[in-house]
């Protein structure tokens, strides 16, 4: 048996090859630049690198959109349309993250441990800490992600499907845990997330497997063939289809697979929610997308049903138990949730208007989310002085009674903040609106209407909770520092007062030593040691603005994009 | 098109038999043209500025009113010359702004329509308003929001003028609201008085009334023509659409000049509107605001034209409010309410007009020219009384006023005549021929004729007799107010030269406009590519006998008031009257029919549909928040923290959408 090298498409693949030849490089470059300049080193690398690969979508864009894309590297991945407009869209979003993550603001800090390696509260931490040490491996480690996720929606290859997918997961795992305030939270969510990433890998694999015996193939499109003939064990392909599709739902955190998503948004540090939030979720729709419109379009009226109750019940689901949070990045975890209840409803569709909106609702939410946890970054907690005065500025104030009076002190933060809310809610004159609207008619267009109508209602629902933080921020008058909690937080979240936080702490409490940090902290925020205080960044600032931006102009001009999705998003057979 | 260049070359040699239809627009930019934004432009800009500056421009704020309005006649004015200076059949022109809608298959440019019916109202809106500017700076010298004030009057000419120049009907609605708006603000300008701002509230809701007329109208433009725009809607060809349909949009600007224009059935406002200051009276309530409605028919004749139905129904509604209006200003004390009972059924005539088709069309817009200049005169007239007798408006307290008041008096005396049609005076130019026109059968339907006829024909008898009551209860007879001298506190005199050179050149106006128009029957042709030319057909009398029977009619009436208001004792306190006075003293009990029909059983609705909203509504809402918090709560619970839980979560959902697959699949 001779072994023939495929042909490469160096030109096809080059934005995939760009970030992972970057993100080599950089792990090189940990080894052999000076500490003093490793940072900017891989800041400036990762920054090139990204750059780079959005460059190369866009010089293939303008072929692909006239000749519909092609096949490389033996046809393992097809640089179509659709896979162009998803990689555009994540390198934008990842390029907007890493402002956000590589901006030490004011405070001149970044969000991650000193060492990540270091067990929390030891002396080893404490020392790393007043050395000022860096884990700079954080940017390879987001390259990789990234090409992890430029590769997952242009796989018409299982196996390949396989790699990328663990490509762009494990370094998600690790950057959840490198928090460098509660770091027991982080190491949980980050723990929590392997593990049950694991367990959706496993079922993914077991899914091609099933798949690999059904059709005896591994490529999208002799699954696809394979499907159009008889064979009596329609079973294999049909159990074998779901699995494949829980793994890749696992990915968009949708319903019954969304469990780890609230928990790993909030454990994870800030900026690291905001990129994955955003590029994870338009990664792995991109891949659902395909392995549904290429891979099974003859089996699409079969798992219609099982489409049809993973969308309703995310959309229920995520909304009703985002109206009970109380932390904001829960509540943004849960709204990501809903959202991906949203999203499928363009999928579910079934049709090209479907795949446009979805594509285009992809972007709408990305630049919200990323926005709107690039603000949650922003307002932080600052310890009251021993003299009463001003004391240090420390992690994230996320709980919500935290964020009353806000929009006084703050108006233009605030404002930017309501502004992401409101496209989150789907409010016309933001890009959420035009994304809703978009999936939810492709949905009546293709017969879906049930799932429209329960998205409808479900987005009416959801503005509740998006409006409770604006009145939050603008109309309710923050706690005085000292005073007892009952009046500002109790008034502020009516429904669940700081003191109710026994379930929320749940996680906390089962890995035994976290339970004390994090109760300590419960109590400090209760007792009002501490002050709501917003710190500034440019990198933040100019990613915060650029999602502002893209959120107006998508929501009152959207027709160049719409236009542009459009022209070029179809698959490759 | 050579024809037509050739009869138009023969136009002054052929004046009576030149005929031009309706004419398209031609697309204009550059040159004198395109400074016709400035109409709009100056007074919106002086507005802004005035609200802008505050207190700041308390001193010099009335002036920058005058000037900006003054500045917009000018603009008016070098238009009108350049538009002269056009052939006749070339005389309607867009001027092109920008894009202004563009949304899937509706596209609307906004645009100035420039053509001898917008001039003519430019010039109308602008002249007069810039005489009432100059009144008002005395009228409301001691007012400390005098600068607020002109504000809102150059907010209206502003209006006013988007109104009259817009290019299509949806930027023609922006104009409507904005006179909305400005009326509102000004007749509830002393809105600290409780019932002024009852009255600013009433003609807002009447008028919103109307304003559902127009949007709907727009509605069915849309939906019948595929666009709003003048250009598209008036030179569509309406051989496809249905009479019902056209009937329908008729019907609906009817009711939109209804509200705007206070004819019946939605009249009730302009008689509370009087709580304005007066100058607002004379401007928007006399001149011009009231009289867009009848701007909006003429503007839409094309489409009138086509549904004889809703012609009809337009004749009979200026027939029963020249009547109403008339009824009702024989009975009225105050002499603005009178003045304001006499405008609703001059409108009445203008409205009567322009229902009756090609034939009316012209006059109605020659006689709301001519009434825009003697009302206006007569309502400054009635403003210099009342400055000169602290603001009485009561006319039994009047009497002899016009030795004490010289210049009052003989410019109230021209618009009095001009209003009775006494010849050569303004009136008798206009209303006569609305008289005559009315007499034309229409369609072949002699009763037609006579009805209205005779309904105008009444209408200006009643006209005559209420117009001299009101000038011999005032000017004419014994004092009924006491002066100082005799321990009273009145001591009338002649308002200062601000207040009196408007009246004056208002006062020319109203007697020598008509003749002046008149003359070869210039402004009928001038308005001739807008209404296009109508045969004038034969009345069914004679039209000498008709021009003597008006006069007698007249006479009578003048007569008729003189006996009773100049000659004998008008008594201070009103008598009981007979039942038909006491109806028409609370306006023929509209206001109680109102109540009864619309007010009170809309008050039930909301009353029960509050009930509603609060127990099932809200009651439902507020069930389902708490049911769904509760379900949060619940799944909450789920969110245990601990992986296996979350992975169990996993495989059980696994699992279930397993079993619906196969389950669907067998």
């Amino acid at each position: 048996m001779s072994f023939t090298a495929p042909h490469v498409d160096w030109a096809a693949i080059a934005p995939v090859a760009v970030v992972l030849v970057a993100a080599v490089v950089g792990v090189l470059l940990e080894a052999f630049v000076p500490a003093r300049v490793r940072r900017t080193t891989q800041v400036a690398v990762a920054f090139a690198a990204l750059a780079g690969a959005l460059l190369a979508v866009a010089l293939l864009w303008p072929s692909v959109r006239d000749d519909g894309g092609r096949d490389v590297i033996g046809g393992s991945l097809a640089v179509d349309g659709v896979t162009l407009v998803v990689q555009a869209t994540i390198l934008v979003l990842s390029i907007v993250a890493l402002l956000v993550i590589a901006d030490r603001t004011s405070t001149g800090l970044d969000a991650f441990a000193p060492s990540a390696a270091s067990i929390p509260g030891s002396d080893y931490e404490a020392l790393a800490r007043t050395k000022g040490l860096q884990q700079t491996e954080l940017y390879p480690l987001l390259l990789f992600a990234v090409g992890g996720m430029l590769v997952f929606p242009a796989t018409s290859d299982l196996l390949v499907l396989f790699v990328a997918l663990e490509v762009l997961s494990l370094p998600l795992y690790l950057m959840t845990g490198m928090a460098r305030r509660r770091r027991l939270l982080s190491q949980e969510a980050s723990l929590k997330y392997f593990l049950l990433g694991a367990f959706a890998s496993a079922l993914l694999l077991f899914g091609i497997a099933l798949l690999y015996g059904y059709s005896g193939s591994l490529k999208l499109s002799e699954i696809s063939a394979a499907t159009q003939q008889v064979t009596g064990t329609e079973s294999l392909l049909l159990v074998g289809a779901v699995l494949v599709m829980a793994g890749l739902l696992f990915k968009v955190g949708a319903v019954p697979f969304q469990a780890w998503t609230p928990d790993v948004y909030q454990g994870a540090p800030t900026p690291i929610t905001a990129f994955m939030s955003a590029c994870t979720k338009i990664a792995a729709f991109g891949a659902l997308l395909r392995f549904v419109y290429v891979g099974l379009p003859g089996m699409q009226w079969d798992l219609q049903v099982v489409l049809w109750t993973v969308a309703i019940a995310t959309m229920v689901v995520g909304t009703v138990v985002a109206l009970v949070q109380t932390d904001i990045k829960r509540v943004l975890g849960y709204s990501a949730v809903a959202h991906t209840g949203f999203i499928l409803t363009g999928v579910v569709a079934l049709n090209e208007q479907g795949l446009h909106g979805t594509l285009f609702y992809l972007l709408a939410y990305g630049a919200a989310s990323v926005g709107a946890f690039a603000v949650v970054w922003l307002v932080r907690e600052r310890s009251v002085g021993a003299d009463g005065g001003e004391g240090d500025v420390l992690g994230e104030a996320t709980h919500l009674s935290q964020w009353a009076g806000l929009g006084r002190r703050h108006p233009v933060l605030a404002g930017v903040f309501t502004l992401f809310l409101l496209s989150f809610a789907g409010i016309p004159l933001t890009a959420g609106f035009i994304g809703k609207f978009s999936v939810f008619s492709a949905a009546v267009e293709g017969g879906a209407w049930p799932l429209a109508l329960v998205g409808v209602l479900s987005s009416a629902a959801a503005v509740f909770f998006y409006v409770r933080i604006v009145v939050l921020m603008y109309f309710t008058e923050p706690a005085v520092p000292g005073a007892p909690e009952q009046d500002g937080g109790t008034a502020a979240v009516e429904q669940a007062p700081v003191e109710q936080a026994p379930v929320e702490a749940a996680p906390v409490e089962a890995s035994g030593a976290t339970a004390a940090t994090l109760t300590a902290e419960r109590t400090a925020t209760g007792e009002r040691t501490v002050t709501t205080t917003v710190v500034r960044g440019r990198g933040v600032v100019a990613a915060v603005t650029v999602c502002a931006v893209l959120t107006v102009l998508l929501g009152v001009a959207p027709q160049p994009v719409l236009d542009a999705i459009a022209s070029i998003a179809t698959f490759l057979p | 098109m050579h024809t037509l260049t050739a009869l138009v070359a023969a136009l002054p040699a052929a004046l009576p038999l030149e005929t031009i239809e309706p004419i398209a627009s031609a697309p204009v930019r550059g040159g004198i043209y395109a400074v016709a934004p400035l109409l709009v432009g100056l007074p919106l800009a002086s507005a802004a500025l005035l609200l802008l500056l505050g207190r700041r421009a308390d001193r010099w704020g009335h002036w920058l009113g005058v000037l900006a309005s003054a500045g917009a006649f000018v603009v008016g004015l070098a238009t009108f010359v350049a538009l002269l200076g056009r052939p006749a059949d070339d005389r309607v022109l867009d001027v092109h702004l920008g894009r202004w809608i563009d949304a899937g298959a509706f596209h609307l440019d906004a645009g100035i329509r420039l053509d001898p019916l917008s001039l003519t109202f430019v010039l109308l809106v602008t002249f007069v308003g810039t005489l009432i500017h100059v009144y008002s700076v005395a009228y409301m010298e001691h007012d400390a929001d005098r600068r607020r004030f002109f504000a809102y009057l150059n907010l209206f000419v502003a209006a006013m003028l988007v109104l009259v120049l817009a290019n299509s009907y949806l930027l023609l609605f922006v104009g409507w609201e904005g006179v909305g708006l400005a009326s509102y603000l000004l007749i509830g300008f002393w809105n600290h008085n409780l019932p002024y701002a009852v009255a600013a509230k009433k003609a807002f809701v009447a008028n919103r009334i109307g304003d559902i007329g127009l949007l709907v109208a727009l509605g069915l433009m849309f939906a019948t023509f595929g666009g709003v725009d003048f250009q598209t809607v008036l030179t569509a060809d309406l051989s496809g659409v249905s009479e019902g349909t056209m009937t329908a949009i008729g019907l609906m600007l009817l009711l939109a000049a209804c509200g705007k224009s206070a004819q019946f059935p939605l009249q009730s406002w302009l008689g509370d509107a009087m709580a304005g200051p007066t100058p607002v009276s004379a401007l928007i309530h006399a001149a011009t605001m009231v009289t867009a409605g009848v701007y909006l028919i003429v503007r839409s004749n094309v489409l009138f034209d086509a549904a004889p139905t809703a012609q009809l129904v337009v004749v009979v509604v200026g027939a029963i409010t020249l009547l109403f209006g008339a009824i009702v200003g024989c009975a009225k004390d105050d002499i603005k309410k009178a003045l304001a009972a006499s405008t609703m059924s001059q409108i009445g005539y203008m409205v009567l007009a322009a229902g009756l088709g090609p034939v009316g069309y012209a006059f109605a817009i020659f006689h709301l020219v001519t009434h825009g200049f003697f009302k206006a005169g007569m309502f400054l007239g009635a403003g210099s009384v009342m400055h000169g007798m602290d603001d009485q408006v009561d006319m039994r307290r009047f009497g002899g006023l016009g030795r004490y008041m010289k210049v009052t008096y003989f410019t109230f005396m021209a618009g009095w005549l001009a209003i009775l049609g006494i010849p050569p005076f303004a009136g008798y130019w206009s209303k006569d021929k609305i008289i005559e026109a009315a007499f034309v059968p229409q369609d072949g339907q002699l009763w037609r004729a006579w009805v209205f006829g005779l309904v105008t024909l009444i209408g200006a008898g009643i006209t005559a007799f209420y117009m001299s009551r009101l000038f011999f209860m005032t000017f004419e007879g014994e004092r009924r107010w006491s002066s100082r001298r005799d321990g009273g506190d009145q001591h009338p005199h002649e308002a200062p030269a601000l207040m009196t050179w408007p009246m004056i050149v208002l006062a020319v106006g109203s007697v020598g406009l008509g003749a002046l128009l008149s003359v070869g029957g210039w402004f009928t042709h001038w308005l001739e590519p807008v209404t296009g030319h109508a045969e004038h057909g034969e009345p069914v009398l004679p039209v000498w006998l008709i021009v003597t029977l008006t006069l007698v009619l007249v006479l009578a009436g003048g007569v008729l008031a003189w006996r009773r208001y100049a000659v004998s004792t008008v008594p201070v306190a009103p008598p009981i009257g007979t039942a038909l006075t006491r109806a028409a003293r609370v306006d023929l009990y509209q206001d109680q029919v109102n109540d009864a029909l619309l007010v009170e059983p809309g008050q039930h609705l909301t009353r029960s549909l509050v009930f509603v909203d609060g127990a099932v509504v809200d009651g439902g809402a507020h069930g389902l928040g708490k049911t769904t918090v509760g379900l949060g709560a619940l799944l909450r619970r789920l969110q245990t923290g601990f992986v296996r839980s979350y992975a169990g979560g996993m495989l059980a959902g696994l699992v279930v959408l397993l079993v619906v697959l196969l389950v669907t699949q067998s």
